[in-house]
């Protein structure tokens, strides 16, 4: 069965100037899931989270949120049902976390229109899920980078969006932090939120992804449940890397070992 | 509302209330002296003495325009400095105010030194290099530095082209130009006053509706239209706001220096904010150019145009602020 879907990018031609990084890509993210993408550097990961959250628009096809091109929709509607976390984003200097936090509720903000006590409980509930309440005063440049990614996390949630895109989440962090944050996102999407990450880590992947989407060069080479995705024949077509697949003695889900490379000496 | 929020709202209070003071203060000054008393009895007062004439028709125009002429320059270089993230990106090192200097001397070569031509040709010329600015650096979008370098470039050519124009004009318009070029607020009535204070309370509600706009791109480009806003059209439509602010001013009074760089610094420094504050800036913007317009006229030996303070201050913060980046650049590696 087509799982059901809310967002996808249909046919959609993506390039920076000259640049040309997809043409024809079609991906769809499965309401409810959580999906992730995988692929090597510079293959275009990115470029499509940023155009399924409308800061790049396709030179041909179309994202469509509910069956309506986003390009058509106005940029502040479309950031109250999908929220973004950058592949890079800057701490003004001195910022304090709440405030930072705070910035996320900007499309639930405009001149005539505010809610401050609607602001105050996303924060709030944000900083919780995240596990940064009690660091709400403290400058953000004086975190280590774990609780700076959380931080950033805590920003996207306070958007309180039904979709959330993270590009590289778990980037910098150790593997204690890497599951820790893992886990907040399989939380949050238990609780309802469709989650969208990409990742390096294959065998995390595997491991936390109900859907995995998987790229090469600026298109889509295979789709599905990681148990039936992630094989020896695709990691060595995708990565040119030889290994092995064996079942996590943890979870079952696939675990990728690569082979000894051949020595030369 | 973080500690930090509340402490800074605190602090903007405090600025205000000492640039009233200062107001008072500035009004009492002069050949005829008046203690703040005085003063504050001539502004509510119902008796029209001698006292009100010179308090509110001779010196209240001058500490007017430079409270707000020092808030609008001040908010502008805060807008600037914001969206380009450098100390260095303020309207007056990327070329506004030569350029408002360069459309002025053109209007004086073409229609004389009436003050109209005058004044549209500051505001005219001001935009049009934020313009020429704004496209020569435009490549997928404006990035700061790129800003900066192409504006000092544009500085520098606008600045031969202005000295070829001075050596052309006739001798009385030169001098006209000349005093201009220095900027003065001293010679600026009501009359005078009125217009340009008018267009920049005219332009203040659009500072504050852009101010939200201008926290988002702190963020970086993609965590803000990831957040619904539309990143070009918002920088364009502040770089437009902020070009107006410092046209504004330079048509009216010249160029004038250092506040546009150095408030947003101060104000940043002292409110510790995060970001460059908008609000904290122009109110520092105020108080400092009344107090260079005191220094210009009661400190000085000799009655010396306002600019020519400004600057001379300018270029000490300018060469301080030049040292310590190349330090910290060096520390960085
Ligand atoms: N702003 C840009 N201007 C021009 N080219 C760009 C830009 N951003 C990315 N590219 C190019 O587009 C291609 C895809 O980049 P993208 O950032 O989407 O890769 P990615 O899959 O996210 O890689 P990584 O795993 O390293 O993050 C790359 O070749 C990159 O050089
Ligand atoms: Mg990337």
């Amino acid at each position: 069965m087509e799982p059901l879907q809310r967002l996808s990018a249909q046919a959609v031609t993506l390039a920076y100037g000259r640049r040309l990084v997809a043409q024809e890509l079609t991906a769809a993210i499965p309401h409810g899931g959580f999906t992730v993408i995988v692929g090597p550097n510079a293959c275009g990961k990115s470029t499509l989270l940023r155009a399924l959250a409308r800061l790049l628009s396709p030179r041909a096809g179309q994202v469509l949120l509910d069956g309506r091109s986003i390009a058509n929709q106005p940029t502040k509607a479309v950031a109250r049902q999908i929220g973004l976390l950058p592949q890079t984003s800057i701490a003004p200097p001195g910022i304090a976390v709440e405030d930072l936090v705070a910035r996320g509720r900007y499309p639930h903000q405009s001149l005539l229109q505010r809610s401050p006590e609607r602001d105050r409980a996303a924060v709030v509930e944000a900083m919780a899920a995240t596990g940064v309440s009690d660091l709400a005063e403290q400058a953000v440049d004086e975190l280590s980078g774990g609780q700076r990614q959380r931080v950033w996390i805590a920003m996207a949630l306070a958007q309180d969006t039904d979709i959330i895109l993270l590009d590289e989440p778990t980037t910098f962090l150790d593997i204690a932090h890497q599951v820790e944050v893992l886990e907040l996102l399989t939380s949050l999407n238990r609780r309802g939120k469709t989650v969208v990450a990409v990742l390096h880590d294959l065998n995390q992947a595997a491991r936390y992804a109900s859907h995995l989407i998987v790229m090469a060069t600026g298109r889509v080479v295979t789709t599905g449940a990681p148990s039936e995705v992630m094989t020896e024949a695709l990691v060595s077509q995708v990565f040119g890397l030889p290994c092995l697949v064996l079942p996590d003695p943890v979870t079952g889900s696939p675990l990728v070992v690569p082979r000894r490379a051949e020595r030369t000496d | 509302m973080s500690r930090a929020a509340r402490r800074r709202a605190a602090l903007n209070l405090t600025l205000a209330l000492i640039g009233l003071l200062g107001a008072v203060l500035a009004l009492g000054l002069g050949d005829y002296p008046l203690t703040p008393a005085q003063v504050v009895e001539a502004l509510v007062g119902s008796d029209s003495g001698f006292a009100r004439t010179v308090v509110v028709e001779w010196r209240a125009p001058r500490v007017m325009v430079a409270l707000a002429f020092g808030a609008a320059l001040a908010t502008s270089g805060a807008l600037f400095q914001s969206l380009t993230r450098n100390p260095l990106g303020s309207p007056d090192v990327i070329g506004l105010s030569t350029g408002s200097y360069t459309g002025a001397l053109v209007a004086m070569a073409w229609a004389g030194s009436g003050r109209l031509a005058t004044t549209s040709g500051a505001i005219v010329g001001g935009l049009a290099t934020a313009v020429l600015v704004y496209v020569l650096a435009h490549r997928d979008g404006v990035q700061g530095f790129r800003l900066i370098v192409v504006g000092i470039g544009v500085t520098a050519m606008l600045h031969a082209f202005n000295l070829f124009l001075l050596a052309r004009l006739r001798e009385e318009t030169a001098m006209t130009a000349a005093i201009w070029g220095a900027g003065s607020i001293g010679l600026i009535g009501w009359d005078r006053a009125l217009p340009a204070l008018a267009v920049l309370a005219a332009l203040t509600p659009l500072t504050v509706a852009a101010a939200p706009a201008l926290r988002q791109l702190e963020l970086g480009d993609d965590a803000a239209g990831g957040h619904g806003l539309r990143v070009e059209p918002a920088r364009l439509a502040i770089l437009a706001l902020g070009a107006a602010l410092t046209a504004v001013v330079t048509a009216s009074a010249g160029p004038i220096a250092f506040i546009a760089l150095a408030a947003p610094q101060i104000a940043q420094r002292l409110t510790r904010s995060p970001g460059t504050p908008l609000l904290a800036s122009a109110l520092l913007g105020g108080l400092g150019l009344l107090a260079a317009d005191l220094a210009a006229q009661f400190v000085l030996p000799m009655a010396v145009p306002t600019g020519a303070v400004t600057v001379v201050l300018g270029g000490a913060y300018l060469v301080d602020l030049m040292i310590r980046e190349a330090r910290s650049d060096k520390t960085a590696r």
